[in-house]
């Protein structure tokens, strides 16, 4: 299937595609904009996910005590995640752009795509603390270390080529979403590149939806679809892969211990 | 002696902001609930609770608008049944043969290609499902448009796998070995094995799995947006051109007026996505929490 895209969109890559502005209301031109946006979009709620998901999950691994807690926080964690995202562009709708007043805006996409992110990385950034062995924190606590003192000189670094992963695999989401950002972030066309956290933007994900299937020239415009649909697969599978490969040499290391 | 005292209030400190961090998830999955609520429910000042459910016209805009559901809900559950039927028997099938048929370097191999698959972003699998799969379906099947319930149940099918095989494959590899030599050693042979021990006993880990990916489909948006027609009738051929829960609130979002009752509608059918899903990943995680193996 990826094979099949990327050898019918091949053609319509060029350097120009990459680096220009659509023309000729859309039929022809590059999407340098919707590029652009969708890495100010990722860049914007790795800043909201990150920090939120990381500390949720060093609390659960390494402070609670609380077995009830822990469990009603699990449990929310995973319903965050089952969510459907059209659900998550309906809050994000109306709390961030409509009650707070954002507008439709880089803000409120990220804000929207940070919450959707959070269960993903509070769950891999768990895993990563937890093939940290108990004894290391043993040690350190023995030594006359205070809790926040193991953490981040001990638990932290052992389990960073893990929480990377999850950061990786969280970016490729955000990067890929369409419904959450389609009222919240996303613009068919704006004619220069966003200079506020207030302004809309475009997006590759949703550039290509709208594209296939809003218009008078669908057919005329399909290399650019297809091309664009390249662009957005390479995108995700990098941020995916480098995933990956982290965790796999994470685990080989493990293995070696 | 000071500057000890100073670090453990600076540890006590942490920890309550660990704390605080910490529930924020409860406290925005909260505060989702309360924004779809507040925006939804008024939409029962337009429309009676069994009107808006079992009503089976849904046209927001006319002069005299109607907000029946019910053929959003149909498509939503055939779109679902029909993928779910596709998307099982493969992902088992799949999950039986990475944890106990395959050797190790092709389960090396395979587990990271399916969770790439799993990454593919859900509107360029909708894409492919319609400059593809819809001209395709056109051609063979002599239809009026590719653009259908089965095509929508095809690529939702597609994107399920991932999710339930790496589930099941989790709950099948962790039935104990034990288990399966007893087995071996009553003289069962393989097939045998799988079939009456390793199976039955990974079937809550299944569940979960299998719970947990119907919960994905329904939920998900852009595929059915993109390659299901997106015509608000109840459906009575696979071939039938649908539109579900999900993919009416993404499509008639943008044209819908803040706070009028179209836009109420949506966001009631926003809470009925949200009781529903929430209602499967309990169940999943009751499952999941239930049955599982002690290590040992």
């Amino acid at each position: 299937m990826l094979g099949y895209i990327v050898k019918t969109g091949f053609s319509a890559l060029s350097w120009e595609f990459l680096t220009t502005f659509p023309k000729d209301s859309m039929t022809k031109g590059g999407i340098f904009p919707a590029i652009i946006g969708t890495l100010y979009l990722i860049i914007g709620s790795s800043i909201v996910s990150i920090p939120v998901g990381i500390i949720t999950a060093i609390y659960l691994t390494e402070y609670a005590s609380n077995e009830k807690i822990v469990r009603l926080i699990r449990l929310g964690v995973s319903n965050l995640a089952g969510i459907p995202s059209v659900v998550f562009g309906l809050f994000g709708l109306s709390l961030f752009v409509i009650f707070l007043k954002f507008g439709t805006s880089i803000l409120a996409g990220s804000l929207t795509l940070g919450v959707l992110n959070l269960p993903v990385i509070i769950r891999s950034t768990e895993e990563a603390l937890m093939t940290v062995p108990k004894t290391f924190r043993e040690a350190s606590l023995s030594l006359g270390a205070t809790r926040w003192q193991t953490i981040y000189r001990i638990v932290l670094p052992g389990a960073l080529p893990g929480i990377l992963t999850g950061v990786m695999l969280s970016l490729g989401r955000a990067a890929g979403e369409t419904a959450p950002i389609m009222f919240t972030a996303a613009a068919f066309f704006t004619p220069d590149l966003p200079t506020s956290i207030f302004h809309e933007v475009m997006a590759l994900p949703y550039h290509i939806y709208v594209m296939a299937t809003a218009g008078t020239k669908i057919l005329e415009t399909r290399p650019l679809q297809y091309g664009t649909a390249i662009i957005l697969i390479t995108l995700v599978l990098i941020l995916n892969m480098t995933g990956l490969i982290l965790r796999y040499r994470f685990r080989k290391k493990l293995k070696g211990i | 002696m000071k500057h000890l005292n100073r670090k453990i209030i600076y540890d006590i400190i942490l920890s309550k902001f660990f704390f605080i961090v910490g529930l924020s998830c409860l406290i925005i999955l909260f505060i989702i609930m309360l924004f779809l609520f507040i925006e939804g429910i008024p939409v029962l000042n337009h429309v009676s609770l069994t009107d808006f459910i079992f009503g089976t016209s849904w046209y927001p805009t006319s002069d005299h608008a109607r907000f029946g559901i019910l053929p959003l809900i149909s498509a939503s559950a055939a779109v679902t049944l029909l993928a779910s039927l596709l998307a099982v028997p493969f992902s088992l099938a799949i999950a039986i043969y990475l944890s106990e048929l395959a050797g190790n370097l092709i389960r090396e191999i395979i587990k990271p290609v399916i969770e790439i698959i799993a990454s593919i972003p859900s509107v360029i699998i909708g894409f492919f499902g319609m400059v593809v799969v819809a001209p395709f379906l056109q051609n063979n099947f002599d239809l009026d448009t590719g653009l259908n319930l089965f095509n929508a149940a095809l690529m939702l099918a597609f994107m399920a796998v991932p999710t339930i095989a790496s589930i099941c494959e989790d709950a099948i590899s962790s039935v104990p070995a034990s288990l399966k030599e007893a087995s071996y050693a009553l003289g069962a042979n393989r097939w045998q094995t799988i079939y009456h021990i390793t199976v039955p006993a990974a079937l809550s880990g299944i569940w979960t799995a299998i719970i947990l990916g119907i919960s994905r489909v329904i939920g998900e948006t852009m595929v059915v947006l993109m390659v299901a027609g997106g015509a608000a009738i109840i459906p009575l051929s696979i071939f039938d051109p649908v539109r579900p829960l999900t993919s009416n609130i993404a499509a008639e979002m943008a044209e819908a007026a803040v706070g009028g009752p179209h836009y109420r509608a949506l966001f009631a059918i926003g809470i009925i996505l949200f009781i529903i899903t929430f209602i499967f990943n309990i169940i999943a995680d009751y499952l999941s929490g239930k049955y599982k193996f002690k290590e040992g």
